[in-house]
Order: structure tokens, then sequence, then C-alpha cells
């Protein structure tokens, strides 16, 4: 191959836990030198091409792939009959075709492909597969999919188009507040918009099997999925970390791997596959768009009495991960707030819309729109400023969340509230007006007129990691050795960087707990054991926590063999009180040390089906945003001034990167708030283009001063908190709260557009 | 058809050229330089960045044979050998790049800039770089790059 994805790198430049050291993959991406999945090569190889149905729903009378097959350099076309194995998958359980059978359950859905030697030959081709569709009455709205009369889209489900209810029974069934505040909200669908287009290369092997070098999320789950699609033992599915260019929780599922697995092992050539961006928005699952009914009641004085809250997510045409997402908007529905009685359902539905699955904040960003929607309502029936109200009500480390559970460590959310409400605020534009700073920009619509600031706030929880009992672990393998007369420790992992900085921070954990100066990052691939997924805000704790055990398994073997010492530090055997006792590369000597271990976080649990109660979050995190914004009344032109973020991270592994996820997190809940969403009209998707899906540019993103605290969680590694996600599910209602604060509005609904406004 | 380009100072022939090849595709799969990205292929995301014959265009808008015979300049052109030009070392320096895939067409967009007016305000360099997505950032490190390798050129000619 001439352009290898398998490289080892080397950090050299210093950096333990708590510093913020230079990628070791930096210089190779600021160069164009860094290999992404698109970016892959191989001699001799065939670009393979996806058919797609052009329907949400349709039965297929009959395929015929012949003009495809009869086009010069095409190698091979197929369809679901060539499938070698199950011809079904899925990330909880399969429910999704590889290729289509008898029907096509979403626009989009892959039908047939095709490799040859061009990729426009092979999309042309593919152009060329003749499909006798029947089209059939798409099921494209949640709650008429949940009647007894709708279409069932998967006969062999046993709840009809329910993929999940959740249940949350806690205190008083029937509770009686002085203050009593409803509303029904609604969060379209977003999409992750990955920069890096889905795409992969797979090498046939000698011995039968496959080498798929791929962009992902999880490589053993999608080596699982893949090898039962390719009737093959996993073994001889052996799959590789190609350079992924940002995930979001939209490479958790399967989109190409089959498929260009299946070209290969029909065609014995290498196929590369790559989606163009309009495919890519077919080619994953998005956020779930939502319909959430709430009711909260308090007391005169401000207290919480009640949440009552029915929730509807539409998960599309296939499970992925609904499942657990409406579990998360279930548990964490009621917010970071202590609520006595809590009474929640919460309904993951199938429909012909497009597969929805997992976003960055997994449906607490739905819920979390709700729920802090409510609380300005209720702060303004109580005649109370909203800080004060969530302040109020705020829970704290000790608190019973709705599921029964404890919080058994800090939940600093009255003091984030604070440092976000205390900074100072931003001056707001006078005259003489620079048009850049005003709504509407160089589109010169206003000079000043008609526009009015608001400022709002948010707060939210989000779980950590895999919930409700779920074997969570991540493997690590770390050997030291003598490399050119210096201790050299290497680390494999399977983990997933998809650009949140794993990388940098595995090499501070082996430097912090081995007290070497060079470290090599093994690239992931099978040929380790599963480190689970790159999401969930899980990889620094999980990841991390099993780098750092399988480090102290090769540090007690280091110190066992040297006889003597506490601990390795600068390259040396080092007694309790510090002092040198022998030279590490003296001790380890022509014989290197390696340990591998799987490491898990304490266990979770399911939550009780009728009652929704259970220890199901490993840890909570929490973040709160201040949004100041100025709105051209007129036009209903947004632009966010300042979006200010508090979080707590347990521990800043990585002080640089904690900022970075916190900018970026908070970037996606501002897209949501007033630009993204997935146009789906009749289970057609209307703009899947970035010239019709907007994502925020560097103009439309405002300065994000930020504060981190810092308290420990004991029960994690390092004390560390998930960062990632929180602040995604803050923003959104921060934002879409300052708009109201602005115009008077009631703007139950994100993304805000400029007709809910002006409206 | 063939197309002859000059690419980072050498002149490059490729073969067998579709006529609605893209420059990026050219550069990408044939010339074998995928440094230049190809996340949206339609002129939305700034991530194909190169310089054609000095100018910053989005390479998958220009056509293989419109190239012909001229010169083009992609972020793996930028630095000498195996050093890095001010602008990636700004970029690596501040923790501009996390998933990376934006950051050769940023990189080459903010070397034009910081060339051309390396004294521009925030404003101008949110103007600048407002054709060049980045979906991990939320930007403010990508500021804070430009900022830096800006006020190193400001120092050179100063
Ligand atoms: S790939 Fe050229 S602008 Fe997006
Ligand atoms: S760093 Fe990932 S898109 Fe910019």
């Amino acid at each position: 191959m001439s352009r290898a994805t398998t490289e080892s790198l080397t950090a050299t430049g210093g950096g333990r836990v708590g510093d913020s050291p230079q990628r070791p993959d930096g210089n190779l991406k600021v160069r164009g030198e860094f290999a992404y999945s698109s970016d892959l090569w191989h001699e001799d190889m065939l670009w393979g091409a996806t058919l797609r149905s052009p329907h949400p729903h349709a039965r297929i009378r009959g395929l015929d792939v012949g003009p495809a097959l009869a086009v010069p350099g095409v190698y091979a076309v197929l369809t679901h009959s060539d499938v070698p194995g199950e011809n079904l998958y899925g990330l909880e359980h399969p429910d999704q075709p590889v290729l289509a059978g008898d029907v096509v359950r979403y626009q989009g859905e892959p039908v047939a492909i095709v490799a040859a030697d061009h990729p426009e030959t092979a999309r042309r081709a593919a152009a060329r597969v003749r499909v006798d569709y029947e089209v059939l009455e798409p099921v494209t709205d949640a709650e008429t999919a949940l009647r007894a009369d709708a279409p069932v889209l998967h006969p062999t489900n046993p709840d009809g188009n329910l993929v999940r209810h959740v249940r949350i029974r806690h205190g008083d069934p029937a509770p009686a507040a002085d203050v009593v505040v409803s509303g029904e909200y609604t969060v379209g669908m977003q999409d992750q918009a990955f920069l890096g287009p889905e795409s992969g290369l797979a090498v046939p092997a000698e011995d039968g099997g496959v080498d798929l070098y791929v962009a992902t999320q999880w490589l053993h789950a999608d080596q699982r999925q893949v090898a039962r699609a390719l009737g093959l033992p996993a073994e001889r599915v052996r799959l590789h970390l190609a350079g992924v260019g940002g995930a979001f929780g939209a490479r958790e599922d399967l989109s190409m791997q089959v498929h260009a697995c299946m070209l290969a092992l029909r065609t014995g050539k290498p196929v590369k596959i790559v989606y163009g961006r309009e495919e890519s928005f077919f080619g994953h699952v998005h956020r779930h768009p939502a319909v959430l009914r709430y009711e909260h009641g308090a007391t005169r004085d401000g207290d919480l009495v009640y949440v009552r809250a029915e929730m509807i997510l539409d998960g599309g045409a296939y499970a992925s991960t609904t499942a657990a997402v409406t579990g998360n908007a279930a548990t964490l529905g009621a917010g970071p707030y202590r609520v006595p009685n809590v009474h929640v359902d919460c309904y993951g539905v199938y429909t012909n819309n497009p597969p929805c699955g997992a976003m960055r904040g997994f449906g607490a960003v739905q819920a979390c729109f709700a729920y802090e929607s409510q609380m300005d309502k209720l702060a303004a029936a109580l005649g109370m400023s909203e800080v004060d109200v969530r302040v109020r009500n705020a829970v704290e480390q000790g608190s019973v969340m709705p599921t029964g559970q404890v919080v058994d460590s800090a939940a600093p959310v009255a003091e984030l509230l604070a440092l976000v409400r205390d900074r100072p605020m931003p001056p707001a534009p006078s005259a003489p007006y620079d048009l850049r700073e005003l709504p509407g920009g160089v589109s010169n619509t206003t000079h000043g007129e008609g526009v009015v600031r608001g400022v709002g706030y948010g707060v939210g929880v989000k779980n950590v990691g895999f919930s409700e009992g779920f074997d969570d672990y991540s493997t690590a393998r770390v050997r030291l050795e003598v490399v050119g007369g210096e201790p050299v420790a290497s680390v494999h992992t399977a983990a997933a960087e998809v650009g949140q900085g794993l990388v940098t921070l595995k090499a501070q954990i082996a430097r912090t707990e081995l007290g070497v100066e060079r470290v090599v990052i093994l690239p992931p691939d099978t040929s380790v054991g599963s480190a689970g997924s790159s999401s969930a805000s899980r990889q620094s704790y999980v990841t991390g926590g099993a780098v750092r055990a399988a480090c102290e398994e090769v540090r007690a073997a280091v110190l066992a063999r040297a006889g003597a010492g506490a601990g390795l530090a600068g390259g040396k055997v080092v007694s309790a009180g510090g002092d040198v006792l022998a030279d590490l590369v003296e001790v380890l000597g022509g014989e290197p040390v390696e340990r591998t271990v799987e490491w898990r976080h304490r266990p979770t649990e399911a939550l009780d089906p009728s009652t929704g109660k259970g220890f199901a979050h490993v840890q909570y995190a929490f973040a709160a945003h201040r949004a100041v914004v100025d709105v051209d009344v007129e036009l209903g032109l947004v632009r966010v001034v300042e979006l200010a973020c508090a979080q707590d991270v347990g521990r800043a592994m990585n002080p640089d990167a904690v900022l970075g996820q916190i900018q970026g997190g908070s970037a996606q809940g501002l897209g949501l708030a007033v630009m993204e969403e997935i146009q789906v009209v009749d289970g057609v998707v209307r703009n899947p283009s970035f010239t019709d899906y907007l994502i925020p540019t560097v103009l439309d993103m405002p300065t994000m001063p930020i504060d981190v605290l810092e308290y420990a969680d004991p029960h994690a590694p390092y004390g560390l908190r998930g960062v990632g996600e929180p602040p995604t599910l803050s923003s959104t209602p921060a934002i879409v709260a300052a708009i109201r604060a602005a115009t008077g509005r009631a703007l139950t609904r994100a993304p805000v557009r400029p007709e809910h406004i002006v409206g | 058809m063939r197309v002859t380009i000059e690419v980072n100072g050498e002149r490059r022939t490729a073969d067998d050229v579709w006529p609605g090849e893209s420059l990026l595709y050219v550069l990408r799969e044939r010339l074998g330089l995928p440094g230049a990205k190809n996340a949206c292929e339609q002129g939305e995301c700034g991530s194909c960045t190169v310089y054609l014959d000095d100018t910053p265009v989005c390479a998958c808008l220009v056509a293989a044979g419109q190239a012909e015979g001229r010169s083009v300049r992609t972020v793996e052109g930028l630095a000498g050998g195996d050093g890095l030009d001010p602008v990636q070392e700004a970029f690596v320096a501040t923790g501009a790049v996390q998933c990376g895939f934006c950051t050769p067409g940023l990189i080459v967009a903010a070397h034009e800039l910081v060339h051309r007016d390396p004294g521009a305000t925030d404003a101008e360099i949110r103007e600048a770089l407002a054709g060049n997505l980045c979906r991990c950032t939320g930007y403010e490190k990508i500021l804070d790059a430009v900022r830096l390798a800006a006020a190193k050129k400001a120092g050179e000619r100063a």
C-alpha cells in the first residue's frame, strides 16, 4: 500500500497529566500528511458506489443489475442476494439490512453496490441498476406510528412501531403545587456534519478474510457486525483505524464497511468507498427529532414539587441506538434539579424517516431544551430571576435523581450558574455601527434599527459512559523497553481517535505513570481487545483508566525486577522519598515488560421497567451557559454576541483539549439553536448539502469565555469527569432563552427560524 | 486527456484524466497529494483550498483542465523540507487542530491572509476565514492560531 494508515505516532515533547502538550499527530495534520480514511490508496484498487432508494417506503418487486454490469470498467454489481452472511446488522439489535431485500424503509437506504475502476464509472453504473419499486405510503409522524392502525414497519418487532418505552415513576403520583407551568417543545433533526466523509478501503487477504481501513468510533463493534454480515469468523475480519475526520456519534453505526468488504472479497481487489457530502447525509444516523410535553409544579417560594413529561423521539426506519437514547432522555429528563415527584414517559419510535441514533448529547440534548425552557417559564410565573429559580432547585452532591440514584460526587450546578451569571456583560453595539457586529452582518440589513439585546441561561446534566448495566470496558496494552539506549513506553488500544485528543492523553498518562519521556502510540486496530466506543464522553475515563491500569501493572513488574523502589520518575527507579535507586535502562536491560489490562468502571444497573429506578449512570457531568444575543426583531435575524460557559471537569487532564471540547460542543449547540435542521418532508430529505444545511461558520460563532472547575470524582481515574457532551446540551436552551428575552416570543422549537421571530 | 500542472514547484503530468475531474481529484487521486480535503466537493466548506497562481481557490470547483499549465501550491508545499511554516506551527501550538480535516484548507486560507495583511483585526480574520468550515473547534483556537501567526509575520516585517 502506498498510503498506509497504520503508522505509530511518537510523542516526545513531554507533558504529564494536567499539562497541555502538543498533539503527536499535529505536525502530520498541519502538513497535510495525516492519512484520513478518504486519503487511502492502493495499487490496483477499485472504487465502490452505492445505489440508494429514492423512496422512504417501498416494496422492491424486482432488481436487474444487467445494465450496470454492462458498463465498461465495472467489476461487480451486488445486491441483497450477494450478502454472504446475515443480511442484518445493528448496534443494539440487528434490524437493518446491509442491502435492502424486499422492502426499503427510508429514503437513501442502500439497495445495490458497484465496484469499478473510476468513482464516476461506479456511480453511473449504480444509477443503471433497474429497481422495480411499488411505492408505499410512508409513516412519517412518530405519534401516528404508535397508533394501533399504523402500518407496522418491522413485523418481527413485538411492540409494533415502538422501539422502547421508558417510564420513570418517582415520589407521589398526584402531587399538588401552587404554581404550574406547562409547554410543548419540539427539536428538529440535527446532523453531526463531521467534515471527513464516510470512507474506507477494504483489502482482501490471503486467508480469505479482509483488512478494512476505516474511520469509525468503535472498531470492535464494526468488526462484530461486519463479520456476521460476511459470514466470516471475527479473526478474519481485521479492522484498522484510518484517520477520522470528526465523528460526534455519526460513525457509531456501520455505513460503507460491509459494502466495501463485499466488493473486495467478490473482486479480489482492494476497494475504496468515499461518500460525497450529499450521500453522507443519507449515510449515517442523525439526532432524534423530538416532541416533548412538560408540566412543572412548584411552591410559591420556587421549590420544584413535580415534573411530568411525555417525550416522543422519532427513531426513523431502524433502531440504531434509539433504545439507549430513550433511556437517557427519560432518566435525565427532569434536569439537574432536585424534584421530589417525577413522572416521565419516553417513547422511541420507528417511522419511515431517516434513521436516528447517536449524536453528541444523546437524548439529553432534546430533554435539556424542554426542561430549561420550562424553568424559564416557571421563573416568569413566580416572578423570580431565571438563575435564582435554577440555583434554588439545583442538585448537589447527595441529591437523589428521579431514578433513585444518589449523586455521589461533586455536582456544583449552583456554582456553575453563578459563574456564568457573574461574568461582565459584553458591550452593546453602538453608533457608528460596524456592520459585522450586527445581526445580518455585511448583508447590510440594519444599521442598528430594530436590534434588541437578550440574555438567557441554560444548564444541563449528561451521563458519562455507557449506562443501564452495560458491560463498559476498555483494553490497553502497555510495553516498556529500551530503544536506542532510552526507556520507551508503547501504548496500544483500539480506541478511536476522532479529533478529541486521546492520542495525546494516552501519552500523558504513560509519562505520568512510568516516568519516561518517549511514548509510542500504536495505531488502533482489532489485534488488541475492545476499547468500546469513542462516544458518551467516555474515552478519557474508560480507556484512560485502562491505560493507567496497564501502566501500573508494568510499573509493579519493573519494581519487582529492580527489587526495590516505590515508583518510576525521570527514567529512574525511585524511593518513596524520591531518591534514585536504579536506572530504568539497566533494570529493563534487553527484556521488555508488557501487560495487557481490561479495565471496567464500577457497574451500573438496568432500570426497573415499571418505575425506572436503578443506579443507571456511572457519572454525571454538568455545564452551564449564558448567551447574549442581538436580534433584528423586524427581520428575525440573530447574532449570538457571546456564549459564556462554565463546566466541572473533575480534573483537567489536558486543559487545552478541555477548552477545545467545550468550545466545539457549545458551537454544535449554537447550530441547533439557530440554524441546523435536516428538513424532512413526507420522509424525503430536502437539504442534503452544506448549501442548504448550514453549520456555524467563524462569523456565526461568538467569543466563548469559559470557567473550568475541577472537583475530583473519587470514583474516576485521576478524578476526571467526561467533558465532550455537556456543553452541547446547555448552549441551545441558553441561546433560545436569550432570543425569547429579546423578542418576547414563546419560541418552543429548536432551531429558531426567522419566521418564528417575525411570524 | 493529459493535464500538466506545476505543483509545489514541480512540473507534474496526469494522464487519462476524465474531463469531469476536478483539480481536487487530480491532486488527491492522480498526483498523490491528498493534503487538500474533500469535505463537500461543492464549494461550501473550504477544506480543499489551494493556491492557484497565488490565489486561494476551492480545488473542488476548478476543473482539472482549467489548471493546465498553471501553478498550484497545496498545504504539502507550504513548508520547506520537514519543517513547518509559521502558520502550521501556530495551528499546532494553539491547539487549533482537533480532527484536522478542516486544517489544510484553513492553513492555506490563513497563510494567504497573514501574508497579505498581518495587521488584520479580529473582524477581518473572521471575514477571511468565513468560507472555511470547522465542525470540531468552535473556531476560538483557530482564531488564536491566526493571531499568533499574524503577530509573528508583523514582527518580521517591523
Ligand atoms: S471540498 Fe471544496 S469547498 Fe468543500
Ligand atoms: S478540526 Fe475537525 S473540522 Fe476542524
